[in-house]
């Protein structure tokens, strides 16, 4: 062997630090232990990688996933095999659901061990094959550089998502030749990203020939970063746009053609609009269940166009009549140069029939008669306070609806939430990984007391490695989401969703415990001067709880599984739809 | 959906990488598509194997199906294998044979193109391969006699023709560059 091949030889684990600079990750979010500790020695060095340590590795892949979110790269978090692994295994799934590019690199006991049941061993690769875009168990360890590579492109590319790298402890500690792949070799991975031109062309017939159209927009617009061709295509064609729950924010609220979020929980305009529609332009969108409600009933007199840039999406729930395989921010434009060479729309009586509609029914709330505090009061004032350019994280319920509803949504890319897989404890650590991509912006998390208490302990982390998120705690002292279904279907029977106190924990102690600075609101009068002391701080985390009374509910809401016409504005209230004026 | 389910017949290309049987059993699996049979095998390249699955579902499910298997990685192909296909299965049978059926039962492995691979004084094993209806009926045939034990190979299927599914070279074609970052 030359001195020269001498020279390029390293460790396995060094391959890993030296590929991850390679490919930019410029954040790791981990926990060491026994299977990757190879890695973390080489890592400690690295002066490109910067490494966080959490409190729990789902605390990591949370963080990953909002690191990703407002930066748009590939995020990473890194654990050791077994427990650390499986903890790895419920923001995998979250990242998988909402199509967010992440790789976790996990370490694996040595080759020789694996299948033996060794200390610390679990099949992570085997467990997260259904919640991952793809994965790797690397036990050679000349394989890494080519891994690692082959890792970011699939995580970032097609359609985003979760990449599991696997790597095996004696392949870390190994010696091997650093070589960079100058191509990847992956000939089953061909995403499309440029739609097919008759496709579109047949897309342009139909809205051409619509009277009642609805552009329906979902988080695949904000992963395409399409927001500002969205919003030529809208205000070229003048029709309605629905925003769903991934998308909030990809159009402004305040333009007069966004109808807000359909679904569920979504206003009454946005709901009308798709059961009324004759013609569903859906765009990066999945037709979920929470949008379509029962789906024998959704948006009846519709024809489809569904765009997407996962050919599977297209008529797995609603069959399309134009089906469109491409990347939004292509197909979009090649709509609006279509556009512009037809006639305006004859669409002016839908518009105003929308636009009656979401006047009559803006989605809203009643204040408390006891004088106690409403949440959404307090999410809105924090928007307002705070402004839209501040990023917004939620953790899932109530409180996730409000932040929907009434934060300010007029820039695209300022919200993350765990739209698909519904995951509690998602808010805080994804406010911390939100934070550490644009640490130059407020980050607010609106959590609720449920939440919190699954992953606060990341506050920790955050006040030791200078990360100065603000969480409110939206704190009605009980499981809300779940206790309103209990109210409505359950005939107020409240088992188990009862957290009895907003004394146990005390939030405020728990906060300053975690080297943050803790705050509470009982009172009306008191929640804009906390939320202002919160933005004030800009050096430690802040903790804001919100004492809020229990009984407020998310309206509008379509009970699970019935038709999207049974939408409800409040209990036992159905909007007035008129329809005999269209 | 109007539809009804028919069977279709669908060869699927592969890297031949550990783990991909797993990834599509699993998928198949947990999105609940029922398939009837999975044969999976080397082909004339090491570096790919073919899977034959036969599915009998509704056509949107078999588009589903197909779409699914195809976002897998490490797929390289997916052929609907027209009906005119050559499709085989193979079985091994151990039937009764006595001394006064020993004969009757060689004549009806003839007639079927299938082997007596092993004889003992109570027992002939039987290999045959066909069509799935040939072997049906085969055993109907054998089955009076008495059949102690039977084991049947998944579908294998090729197109007829000219073509081949591994016609266009994947490997070299679709490599691609690294982004770097």
């Amino acid at each position: 062997m030359s001195d020269n091949d001498r020279a390029d030889e390293l460790t396995g684990a060094q391959s890993l630090v030296r590929s991850l600079e390679r490919v930019g990750a410029d954040v790791v979010f981990g926990i060491p232990g026994g299977a990757i500790l190879p890695a973390y020695d080489p890592l400690f060095d690295s002066e490109k990688v910067r490494h966080i340590l959490v409190r729990h590795e789902q605390g990591a892949g949370h963080a990953a996933e909002g690191y990703a979110m407002v930066t748009g790269k590939v995020g990473v978090c890194m654990a050791t095999s077994g427990p650390g692994a499986t903890n790895l295994v419920t923001p995998i799934a979250d990242a998988h659901m909402d199509s967010v590019p992440i790789v976790a690199i996990t370490g694996q006991v040595a080759s020789a061990a694996i299948g033996t049941d060794a200390f610390q061993e679990a099949d992570i690769r085997g467990i997260t094959m259904p919640i991952t875009k793809h994965s790797f168990l690397i036990t050679d360890p000349a394989d890494i550089a080519s891994a690692i590579a082959s890792a970011f492109h699939i995580a970032g590319t097609g359609r985003p998502g979760p990449v599991l790298v696997d790597i095996a402890k004696d392949a870390l500690q190994a010696r091997t030749r650093f070589e960079w792949p100058r191509q990847l070799d992956l000939p089953g991975y061909h995403p499309v990203t440029r739609p097919h031109g008759k496709q579109v062309r047949e897309a342009g017939q139909l809205i051409a020939e619509s009277r009642r159209p609805v552009l329906y927009v979902g988080g695949g617009v904000v992963k395409a970063r399409a927001w500002s061709e969205l919003k030529e295509l809208a205000e070229l064609s003048g029709i309605p746009v629905i925003t769903t729950l991934m998308a909030r924010g990809v159009f402004p609220d305040s333009h007069p053609q966004n109808l807000g979020m359909p679904g569920m929980h979504g206003t009454v305009a946005a709901v009308g609009a798709l059961q009324r529609s004759d013609l569903l332009i859906a765009l990066g969108t999945r037709f979920d269940d929470r949008v379509t409600g029962k789906l024998s009933t959704f948006a009846p007199l519709a024809k489809v166009i569904h765009a997407d840039i996962d050919p599977a999406e297209i008529s797995k729930n609603r069959v399309a009549d134009v089906p469109i395989v491409g990347d939004c921010k292509e197909v979009i434009s090649q709509l609006i140069s279509l556009l512009r060479r037809e006639r305006p729309l004859a669409i002016d009586e839908w518009v105003n029939y929308l636009q009656d509609l979401k006047r009559r029914y803006p989605t809203g709330y009643d204040e408390p008669e006891d004088g106690s505090l409403s949440p959404q009061h307090v999410i809105k004032r924090i928007g307002e306070i705070t402004g839209p350019d501040a990023y917004y994280a939620a953790g899932v319920g109530q409180h996730q609806m409000w932040a929907s509803h009434y934060l300010p949504w007029e820039l695209p890319g300022r919200w993350l939430n765990s739209g698909g897989l519904g995951t509690m404890g998602y808010c805080v650590p994804a406010a911390m990984g939100a934070k550490v991509g644009v640490p130059d912006k407020i980050v607010w998390g609106i959590d609720g007391d449920g939440c919190f208490q699954m992953t606060n302990q990341e506050l920790t982390t955050c006040a030791l490695e200078g990360i100065p998120i603000k969480i409110a705690v939206i704190n009605n002292q009980s499981l809300g989401m779940v206790r309103q279904w209990q109210t409505l279907f359950y005939q107020g029977r409240y088992s188990n969703t009862d957290l009895k106190t907003n004394r146990i924990p005390d939030f405020g102690k728990l906060a300053e415990a975690m080297g943050c600075v803790g705050l509470r609101a009982e009172d009306p009068s008191d929640v804009d001067a906390v939320i202002e002391k919160a933005n004030s701080i800009n050096d430690v985390p802040v903790v804001v709880e919100f004492v809020v009374h229990k009984d407020a509910m998310v309206w509008p809401m379509v009970a699970a599984g019935t038709s999207n016409d049974e939408i409800k504005v409040a209990r036992d209230m159905a909007p007035k739809w008129d329809q005999e004026e269209l | 959906m109007a539809a009804s389910p028919s069977t279709h017949t669908l060869s699927v290309l592969v890297q031949n990488k550990p783990g991909v049987l797993a990834r599509i059993a699993g998928l198949i699996s947990r999105r609940g598509y029922n398939i009837e049979s999975l044969a999976v095998g080397p082909t004339e390249s090491s570096e790919m194997s073919r899977m034959t699955l036969q599915v009998n579902v509704e056509d949107v499910v078999l588009e589903q199906i197909t779409k699914q298997l195809n976002k897998l990685i490490e797929v390289l192909k997916i052929v609907e294998l027209e009906d005119s296909a050559v499709r085989r299965e193979l079985v091994l049978v151990k039937v009764r044979a006595t001394a006064e059926t020993r004969s009757q039962l060689i004549e009806i492995i003839g007639l079927f193109g299938a082997k007596a691979v092993d004889l003992t004084a109570e027992i002939i094993t039987v290999e045959a391969t066909g069509s799935p209806p040939k072997l049906a009926a085969l055993l109907d045939l054998l089955e009076p006699y008495g059949i102690r034990e039977l084991v049947q190979s998944g579908l294998v299927a090729l197109g007829r023709g000219n073509r081949s599914l591994t016609d266009r070279n994947q490997r070299t074609e679709r490599l691609k560059a690294v982004r770097t970052g």
